[in-house]
């Protein structure tokens, strides 16, 4: 096949649920522009595209691409591809906004990825614990991590057999070596959707709010060769302080500052080896579970290593 | 992907007071002001950062008009000496508070001073200073115990094909920072390796190791 002939097939096969093309007639239209009036093949084939997508009242984004690849959640790692993806719904979550109909987690045998559908797509909605085929999605990325939108044209088929959902946590140990700012007891921005941690009471994004407490502690766990930066959110925050909120915030309101909260909870953090494990965040580990690694230490392995040499 | 946006945090690196105290030989990578500087240790390894867990025997506080406190801290190898004044508050208020004898752990930074008599002193000015457990003292005299071995058993890589065991070296296999140590210090790392070996050997739960074999190695001469 030609180059045109390619993309001829690919633009009927798009509008293959919509009109009866025949490939010829893409085929012709695309020939007449490029060789008659020497429009370049990537140029023509938007005019052809515009053409058709009027002649079926379409938008644009309402568009398929064709036969994507089936790709597997981990395999994603650009933004705006189109994929089609075999998933079980893991994660339904509420959704922050009008907007949005569905949002939630995704899982394969590779891990997790956040999902969106819209309202104005008017999607049948997905049942937690249910596993799907879903065509014709796409990826977009914020701050290196990755998610799915779901769209007008995704198809949706439940599936008889489960996606198993595959462990995308990792484990990672070392000694605790630092808390960093914006730990203890915080502040979130309240606006919907946004969870924004406050600086003096601003929001990066809204300005000043009136904020809604929160626990976390955000630290690096070093082995000596790598450091990790780890976050433990307000359930493990609490396992691994023993101070739950409503302690936090009286310690707090008794001191007239909230940093006495991370300074109490640090003295039992520095300088402690832990093992956590849990999926990474952008360049954070999120704390599932934790382990202080209390359990004495056993030199006789490194003395033999040592008589290896 | 994003860790261009910050600089990356450098690693606290393990080493025995000995081998600490030995290293005093500072150097930067860049001719930017504000690059970081580091220590070089005997083994091969560059440390901006170090963390060591030992026994706080002594406190002093040898400043004049503000508080300057002076600990020293001890290994199974020697000891540690941290600094810590106005600057570094969180750390100079432990030391006030703190009562010796008592197990501590240490993340700070290598610091090198000249004394009139032309030796360098090394210590550390903490950034914290926290009171851990006798099993976290254990774990981290067998961690740092490894991270020697590491070193010296890559110390001689020149990048052949023949990869160190360990794997932890850098992928070209040469060892840049050995080759340093070797031409700025006149110390022989097998020492180091020794320190690390009667370390593990003065624990407790390497007293039942056998007598024999520990003479052994002792004895017998690594090529």
């Amino acid at each position: 096949m030609s180059e045109l002939e390619t993309h001829a097939a690919e633009i009927a096969e798009q509008f293959s649920d919509q009109l009866e093309i025949p490939q010829e007639d893409v085929e012709e239209r695309l020939y007449t522009l490029v060789e008659e009036y020497r429009v370049p093949l990537e140029e023509a084939r938007r005019s052809v595209v515009s053409h058709y997508l009027e002649e079926a009242g379409m938008e644009r984004d309402e568009l398929g691409h064709g036969d994507n690849e089936e790709t597997l959640l981990g395999d994603i790692g650009e933004d705006e591809q189109w994929v089609d993806l075999r998933v079980t719904v893991a994660d339904l979550w509420e959704p922050g906004h009008d907007s949005i109909a569905q949002v939630g987690l995704v899982g394969d045998e590779s891990g997790t990825m956040k999902f969106v559908a819209f309202d104005t797509s008017d999607l049948p909605k997905l049942e937690e614990g249910k596993s799907y085929a879903l065509s014709n999605v796409v990826t977009d990325e914020y701050e290196g991590s990755f998610s799915v939108k779901l769209n007008k044209t995704t198809g949706i088929t439940e599936l008889d057999e489960v996606i198993e959902v595959g462990d995308d946590a990792v484990t990672v140990e070392g000694a605790l070596v630092d808390v960093q700012s914006g730990s203890g007891l915080i502040k979130r921005c309240p606006e919907e959707d946004c969870t924004r941690v406050l600086q003096n009471g601003r929001c990066s994004e809204h300005g000043q709010v009136e904020g809604e407490f929160d626990l976390r502690i955000k630290a690096v766990l070093d082995d000596g060769m790598d450091v990790h930066e780890v976050i433990f959110d307000k359930e493990t925050t609490e396992e691994l302080t023993g101070i739950d909120l409503d302690e936090a915030k009286q310690m707090a309101q008794d001191a007239l500052d909230t940093t006495v909260v991370v300074e109490e909870m640090i003295g039992d953090l520095l300088g402690q080896y832990f093992r956590v494990t849990g999926p990474v965040f952008s360049r954070f580990v999120l704390v599932d579970e934790f382990e202080r690694l209390s359990e004495p230490a056993d030199p006789e392995a490194v003395l033999i290593k040592a008589r290896s040499i | 992907m994003s860790s261009n946006d910050t600089p990356m945090r450098e690693v606290a690196r393990r080493a025995f007071a000995t081998e600490f105290n030995d290293a005093s030989h500072t150097f930067k990578e860049s001719d930017d002001e504000r690059a970081p500087a580091y220590q070089l240790l005997p083994t091969g390894e560059k440390a901006n950062r170090v963390f060591f867990v030992g026994t706080l025997t002594e406190k002093e506080d040898i400043g004049d008009d503000n508080e300057y406190w002076r600990g020293r801290i001890v290994d199974p190898t020697g000891t540690f000496f941290v600094y810590a004044g106005q600057y570094q508050p969180e750390a100079a208020s432990a030391l006030r508070e703190l009562e010796p004898p008592a197990y501590v752990a240490v993340v700070g930074k290598p610091r090198t001073y000249e004394t009139d008599d032309g030796n360098v002193n090394v210590s550390v000015r903490p950034e914290s200073i926290t009171v851990v457990d006798a099993a976290t003292r254990d774990r981290w005299v067998v961690e740092t115990a490894e991270r020697t071995i590491e070193r010296v058993a890559a110390f001689d890589d020149e990048g052949s094909e023949a990869q160190d065991a360990s794997g932890s070296r850098s992928s070209s296999g040469y060892n840049e920072y050995a080759r340093m140590a070797a031409d700025r210090y006149d110390l022989d790392p097998q020492q180091y390796l020794d320190h690390a070996v009667e370390a593990l050997q003065s624990m407790e739960g390497a007293k039942s190791a056998d007598a024999d074999e520990t003479a052994e190695t002792e004895s017998e001469p690594t090529p």
